[in-house]
């Protein structure tokens, strides 16, 4: 267990420079992530046309690991349909949780990045936030009543 | 011969002997010596503790105030025994004012729901502070629902500061209850407790203090102090976890109604009529938590073993080189700069949140805690998610001060 395999360059570089950073205008869907015992909170907006994700921004506070896991993931999804983003969802979520999970699944790029949270348990809940909040956005088309999202 | 034979000589506080008694300081944590400076949170437990939990276990278990066998006697004389150690570390008049429960948390909510709550009304008003853990928020927020009460909250200043005069000017007549902390859990802030105390009680104002993170650090003392109400847990204090203390004025606890109904707290039970058993008893239903207790008169009996004025000197020695240590750093913000604080620095680093920090810290055998510290409002107050905390105890030394102060470093050139 190192500590540069969880703090590795593309996730120094992500918290450092988030992309996507703020509010999608008009959004078809808005939910908020909260870890309350950490303090992490995101807020996910997202557009969708049709079945694909056409923007998503994330804003809100947390630490390296929440803010680069969001920033990476906005990157990953957009463009992508709401089948293909479910698809890196449950990829990641089998990345972040389980042990014998390819750490270098092709399908996921600069994701495979955050395969080293898994040594760190304590820190999984925080990278894996954002997905749970896009799950959430996803499996509801109106911006209405999604309820928040925790990991804790 | 020289003078020093018949001067008495004043020894520095022997430190690394103290370390000796607590075996888990002797482990390592990622191939690094523990570093253990999250005693904010919970201390660690020195072999009296552990020798008494261990020999009560072994030989002396039985449940208290029922049998006539042996066994019982010796646990009940055991859990009494730890009671009357109890009494005399704080001063307490009576045993009778000595409650066991199960921590800070639970004894706040004994007193908000067996003496608040029949006694308040609708536009009676509870006065607490901003820098409040939890614990000493929520309960009153939730007997104030029940009673159409409201909690009214002094302000605190940006050093963290609560100023008695800020408090007194929010005591008023509909005031019926003053609950604040001793020490601030967040901030290390030490409250005017004995000024603010004494206004209340001109006042006819009942009060109660969280002593939760006064009790390891200070000498707290009933009588001089003056309170209705004083609250703290046994883990703060070197006892195990699931025990505490409520200490309650007696006159106040024979007023109140009972808050658990059940065994232990009867005199006699039938259907159409139960009378409850007396003080302290009333308030002690069902099989306690007796090895807890035990536990607990342990820890205190062994703070009577070291010195502990030069104890609490050395701890005000590592907050002052902890503070001078940690500004030294650039980007290192000290969050909590009261005059007086115990010992313990709360502090936020630029571009580093906190989680990143406790991660980092620990890979080097550091352990703080990070995070809101239960204290939301506090946060809040200093617009952060999140502090990092190091809190300091007697067997704490300067070089794990100076190990956290280089593991900072690190972590900030990390992310620079």
């Amino acid at each position: 267990m190192q500590l540069a395999d969880l703090y590795r360059d593309v996730i120094l570089d992500h918290n450092r420079v988030p992309r996507n950073f703020g509010a999608v205008e008009a959004p078809s869907a808005r939910v908020e992530g909260f870890n309350p015992l950490c303090g992490d909170h995101l807020v996910l907006t997202l557009k969708l046309e049709g079945e694909r994700i056409a923007d998503i921004r994330f804003e809100g506070q947390g630490c390296a690991i929440s803010t680069a896991s969001a920033s990476l993931m906005t990157e990953a999804v957009k463009g992508k349909s709401r089948a293909e983003a479910t698809d890196i969802f449950e990829r990641m979520h089998k990345l972040l949780t389980d042990d014998t999970a390819d750490a270098d699944d092709a399908a996921l790029g600069k994701l495979a990045a955050l395969s080293g949270v898994r040594e760190f348990p304590a820190r999984v809940k925080c990278a894996s936030l954002c997905w749970h909040t896009l799950a959430s956005a996803l499996a509801v088309k109106d911006v209405q009543g999604h309820p928040a999202v925790t990991t804790e | 011969m020289n003078s020093a034979a018949t001067q008495p000589l004043v020894l520095p506080f022997d430190v690394m002997r103290v370390r000796q008694d607590f075996p888990i300081l002797a482990r390592e944590v990622h191939r690094q010596p523990l570093a253990y400076l999250d005693n904010g949170a919970s201390a660690q437990r020195p072999l009296a503790v552990i020798a008494a939990v261990d020999d009560y276990e072994r030989h002396h278990h039985a449940n208290i105030h029922r049998g006539v066998h042996t066994l019982s006697q010796e646990a009940t004389a055991l859990y009494e025994g730890a009671r009357d150690r109890v009494m005399r570390h704080i001063n307490a008049r009576s045993r009778n004012e000595v409650l066991f429960v199960r921590g800070t948390t639970e004894a706040i909510n004994l007193v908000a729901q067996s003496y608040a709550r029949p006694l308040l009304k609708a536009g009676d008003e509870i006065l607490i502070t901003h820098l409040e853990h939890h614990a000493n928020i929520v309960p009153w927020q939730m007997v104030c629902e029940q009673t159409g009460a409201k909690l009214v909250v002094a302000p605190m200043d940006v050093h963290g500061e609560v100023h008695a005069e800020a408090v007194e000017a929010l005591m008023g007549p509909r005031t019926r209850l003053l609950a604040c902390a001793h020490v601030s859990n967040a901030l290390g802030t030490v409250l005017p407790v004995r000024r603010l105390l004494a206004s209340a009680r001109a006042r006819g104002i009942v009060s109660l203090v969280d002593g939760a993170q006064a009790i390891p650090h200070m000498d707290v003392d009933m009588q001089s102090l003056a309170c209705d109400f004083y609250v703290f847990s046994g883990h703060k204090v070197y006892a195990p976890t699931g025990i505490g203390v409520l200490y309650g004025r007696e006159a106040l606890l024979e007023r109140m109604p009972p808050w658990q109904g059940g065994g232990d707290m009867i005199l006699t039970v039938s259907f159409e009529r139960t009378t409850y058993n007396a003080l302290p008893y009333k308030f002690e239903a069902g099989t306690p938590n007796i090895s807890g207790a035990i536990g607990l008169g342990a820890a205190l009996a062994y703070l009577g073993t070291i010195d502990l004025a030069a104890a609490h000197a050395h701890e005000h020695a590592l907050l002052l080189h902890a503070t001078k240590v940690l500004s030294q750093i650039e980007g290192l913000r000290i969050v909590g700069t009261a005059r007086e604080k115990a010992s313990l620095v709360s502090f936020a680093v630029d571009a580093v949140h906190a989680h990143d920090l406790g991660t980092i810290l620990d890979q080097d055998g550091i352990a703080i805690r990070t995070g809101h510290h239960c204290a939301m409002p506090v946060m809040d107050f200093f617009k952060l998610p999140a502090t990092a905390r190091a809190s300091f105890v007697f067997y704490n030394t300067y070089e794990e001060i100076d190990r956290l102060g280089a593991s900072v470093r690190r972590a900030r050139a990390m992310f620079r």
